[in-house]
């Protein structure tokens, strides 16, 4: 009998075999299609099952975790509700988490490398693993006054520290209520997200960051750069203002805001021309320094490279190869010039940080659970666009902008401020966007400041008073 | 102990035996207060009184080994107890989470747990008690057919009482009176075996003679057929009336590897497996149940069979998730979520082992029955009498198809069915009658390494060779 036992022993042992290499193909060749099976919601259950971090403001949350009795253990919430939900985001219970949530979702989810010998531990002592802290560049004072300035108009605030690249502000109106959308109730979920995706005025958007608009004159001051930066040019140099520029190649005439003149028709000094704004003199200024050097100009202060702050950043748009006609416009901020308002602040800040710009930044450092510093953002340089030199006749020219020119708006009581006003056709019959880029003080600038009003008007009546707000809060009473 | 004597006399092991037992039952500890840790984020209070009273329990169940099967094989008891452990923990786990659900505005549910501690208590009282009782295997040779009688009478008593009393969950496999409910089928099991061991003992010779020959295989003579034609009648009755997927494929097996063995006529086995296709088949086509169970293996993601309520696959993917969740290393011990697969503790406790001790954890526990089944034939193997061979093939093989259509249906290689996984699942009967297998296998394993000149047995002719060859 035994011949046959043994013979039942191969069986069992192809049987335990077959078990066994069935086992490796569940758990480890199937485990990943399996894992993510719309049906399996134990990643789901385990990313709420845990404390996920809080992001910091000021030293005060804006989105933290609390203990609640139902499956999924931690609701998140947002204390920081509209004013910070563009930077924020939101992180939903089923579908995909935006802004700081989705960026650093690593580190408040306590999945990042930083984290492992953390997660090692907590797996042998069977500790509930916690997500970090990621604390925030944005200052709360600056933030709150330009969401306040801002409110009841569609548009977006940036402010940077021109030192370091760190964004003090980033509000984008109108904004929303990320609360709702992290509710473990799906039809409340539903019903706020459905809400929020049919208003036309788009809150969900992060104009900061996402949205392109023309930035009319206030791209005036990278062409004026293009322009010292080449050499042939200085603030003083005179340059023809005409009352109506007529383009190459076409009937098509430019004309200057609300057919005004500037100089009386005659020439100009490039710095004047900075400081009324003179549509027709930047127009034939774009036109001699040619497309070429005006775009080499814009990539250097960052136009064409996308960004991650950590938040992307759409990039802005400086076109190739622009016909005669069309280059007389580009060069004035207006045809298919696209930018972000960030891209606008990164100008002022470069101006202002004597040539460099600086990369910007969202998250000043990252702490564990036990609040041990994970990592520091240390500033760097993102590019040089101008030298020292054309930075500092730049600032001039920007000053002679808030003390003499259209951007009186923005001046401060004891301070000098250094900025430049945008008034920028969009859409045919629609009123103008309103532009204003500066920064303060215009010796040692503590923050350079973008604002757009979505159809607000001219910049120096609809945006520079915000801009100037914004400045005062960082630069206090 | 003589000198002449020491070339044939294996060592007794005992020593290892304690060592083996004790280090399984560390590891239930350190896996039970990792349990807690995870829930609490403290050592369980009760970690200590629970270490020592598994510990005097299997400590003790190995000095009855020492003293009433002083020479059977020292790993046996041991892997038994870790697999128990290791069960009382992973039960225990899913009471946590059951305890959970429900909430604090409620009352939490009655502890699995607890239960299953009793049982393992008098699982391993009768183990001592067969050690204790039957001192020579081969006595059972005698009750053939009373174990035959009780067993039909076993099987019997739930398909014939009110579904009220008989039915959980869709099978007709209980006996449910007041508060007290009990699987025959799982002692049954066990009477089935000493049966087909007596009875195909007795008529081997018969059943091994040739009939005609077909294509290379010598048929058996038509006349010879009945006993498997019965068998096989039964296992589909079981099936019908039953609903006892698992028992019924458990039943045929076992009946086919010891008609196998005692004949050694692989015949016998194509034969057997022929009808075993046939009765799959007819059940897959006929009987709705079954039927279901074959959708759900084939199309175990379908929205359509997955959503279904009753006869779905819900609980067959919930266990696979699991499973791939854990990955190699698993959740660890309290940190998965098995308590999303209804049943957990019972049919789908390998899903919970999977999903928090991993890949990892699932091949030690498979390495651990391997090892009970290989020894347990290889205490057939050793034992002089082809009644304990026939017993202890039966009773080994049983333990090794249990585990193979239990986590096989549970890893979806085969179509589900509702075996408990032996030692490991919450349940009384299956628990208890497991412990009962072990002692028998061990009181087999004791005749086969006992020194022939301590008790002489005489060598059953047809095995003279085969023992000369091996020592």
């Amino acid at each position: 009998m035994n011949r046959s036992l043994r013979r039942v022993a191969v069986a069992v042992l192809v049987m335990f075999t077959a078990l066994l290499v069935n086992a490796n193909w569940v758990q480890v060749g199937q485990a990943n299609s399996l894992k993510h099976n719309p049906n399996n919601k134990r990643l789901l259950y385990s990313e709420y099952s845990h404390r996920r971090g809080p992001i910091v403001v000021s030293g005060r949350a804006v989105a933290i975790s609390h203990k609640t009795n139902d499956i999924y253990k931690y609701l998140r919430t947002y204390p920081g509700g509209p004013v910070y939900a563009p930077v924020t985001g939101y992180y939903p219970l089923a579908g995909q988490a935006t802004g700081i949530e989705a960026a650093e979702n690593d580190i408040l989810s306590g999945d990042s490398d930083k984290l492992f010998v953390r997660r090692i531990s907590d797996y042998f002592t069977g500790r509930t693993p916690e997500g970090g802290s990621v604390v925030l560049t944005l200052d709360d004072r600056v933030q709150q006054t330009a969401y306040s300035a801002l409110a009841g108009h569609r548009g977006a605030v940036v402010a940077l520290d021109p030192s370091t690249g760190a964004i003090l502000a980033m509000v984008s109106t109108p904004s929303f209520d990320p609360n709702p959308l992290a509710s473990h109730d799906l039809t409340t979920v539903a019903r706020a997200y459905k809400a929020l995706n049919a208003r036309t005025d788009a809150p969900l958007l992060n104009r900061a960051t996402s949205q392109t608009y023309p930035p009319g004159s206030t791209f005036k001051v990278v062409t004026a750069a293009a322009a010292l930066s080449s050499g042939r040019f200085t603030p003083s140099s005179q340059i023809p203002a005409p009352n109506q520029l007529t383009l190459p190649q076409t009937t098509h005439k430019l004309q200057n805001f609300a057919g005004e003149q500037c100089n009386g028709g005659r020439q100009i000094s490039l710095a004047d021309a900075l400081r009324v704004s003179c549509n027709t003199a930047f127009g034939g200024l774009g036109l001699r320094l040619g497309d070429a050097a005006i775009k080499k100009q814009a990539e250097a202060f960052g136009f064409g490279r996308s960004l991650s702050v950590p938040l992307p950043v759409a990039p802005s748009v400086f076109p190739d190869n622009i016909p005669p006609p069309q280059l007389a416009f580009s060069a004035i901020g207006q045809y298919s010039d696209a930018v972000t308002p960030l891209q606008m602040a990164m100008v002022a800040a470069g101006v202002a940080n004597h040539g460099v710009v600086m990369q910007p930044y969202l998250v000043a450092k990252t702490l564990a659970p036990d609040l041990s510093t994970l990592s520091v953002t240390q500033p760097k340089q993102f590019s040089r666009a101008v030298s020292p030199g054309v930075a500092g006749a730049l600032t001039q020219m920007m000053v002679s902008v808030v003390q003499s020119g259209t951007g009186t708006a923005a001046q401060i009581p004891g301070v000098t401020v250094a900025g430049k006003t945008g008034t920028a056709e969009n859409a045919p019959g629609k009123p103008t966007h309103a532009w204003f880029i500066c920064f303060a003080p215009a010796q040692n600038p503590r923050v350079a400041v973008a604002v757009i009003v979505e159809n607000g008007g001219t910049g120096g009546i609809a945006a520079a008073p915000i801009a100037r707000q914004v400045m005062q809060a960082v630069l206090g009473p | 102990m003589s000198a002449l004597a020491a070339p044939i006399d294996a060592p007794r092991r005992r020593g290892t035996e304690l060592a083996l037992v004790l280090f399984g039952v560390a590891i239930t500890i350190v896996a039970y207060a990792s349990v807690g840790l995870a829930h609490d984020q403290k050592l369980p209070t009760s970690t200590v009184s629970y270490g020592l009273g598994l510990t005097v329990l299997f400590v003790g169940a190995h000095f009855a080994v020492r003293r009433f099967a002083p020479h059977a094989d020292p790993v046996l008891l041991p892997t038994a107890a870790a697999l128990n452990g290791l069960g009382l923990v992973l039960i225990r786990r899913l009471d946590l989470a059951a305890a959970d659900h429900v909430g604090k505005h409620h009352r939490a549910p009655h502890g699995a747990a607890p239960l299953q501690l009793e049982w393992t208590v008098i699982g391993v009282v009768l183990f001592v008690a067969v050690l204790v009782l039957i001192r020579d295997h081969r006595r059972l040779e005698n009750y053939t057919y009373t174990a035959m009688a009780g067993a039909l009478v076993l099987l019997a008593i739930p398909a014939v009482l009110p579904a009220s009393h008989s039915e959980v969950n869709g099978a007709r496999i209980w006996i449910k009176l007041g508060g007290f409910s009990f699987q025959p089928g799982e002692v049954a099991k066990i009477a089935l075996i000493v049966f087909f061991a007596g009875y195909l003992v007795r008529k081997r010779e018969l059943l091994a003679l040739a009939g005609r020959r077909v294509v290379r295989i010598d048929l058996p003579r038509a006349r010879d057929l009945g006993p498997l034609l019965v068998a096989w009648v039964v296992s589909l009755l079981i099936l019908v009336r039953e609903s006892d997927l698992g028992s019924s494929l458990l039943f045929f097996g076992i009946f086919l590897v010891i008609l196998y063995v005692a004949t050694q006529r692989g015949s016998w086995l194509v034969l057997g497996l022929m009808l075993f296709v046939l009765g799959a088949v007819f059940a897959a086509v006929a009987i709705p149940h079954v039927h279901d169970r074959f959708t759900a293996w084939l199309h175990p993601f379908d929205p359509q069979i997955f959503g279904r309520a009753i006869g779905g696959s819900y609980q067959l993917a919930q266990g696979l998730f699991g499973m791939a969740t854990g990955g190699i290393v698993g959740t660890g011990l309290g940190q998965g979520r098995p308590d999303l697969v209804p049943f957990a503790n019972t049919d789908f406790i390998m899903s919970t082992l999977g999903e928090e001790l991993g890949l990892a954890g699932v091949m030690a526990v498979l390495t651990l029955y391997l090892l009970i089944v290989a020894r347990g034939l290889r205490a057939a193997v050793g034992t002089r009498d082809p009644f304990g061979k026939l017993l202890g093939a039966g009773l080994a093989f049983g333990l090794a198809l249990q585990v193979f259509v239990q986590v096989g249906g549970v890893t979806r290689l085969i179509p589900l069915t509702g075996l408990t996984l032996p030692f490991l699942s919450y349940g009384g009967s299956s628990l208890v009658s497991n412990w009962v297998v072990l002692a028998l296998l061990l009181r087999i394993s004791d005749a086969a390494r006992r020194p022939a000149t301590a008790t002489p047995q005489p060598p059953s002719p047809d095995e003279a060779t085969t023992m000369v060859v091996r020592r």
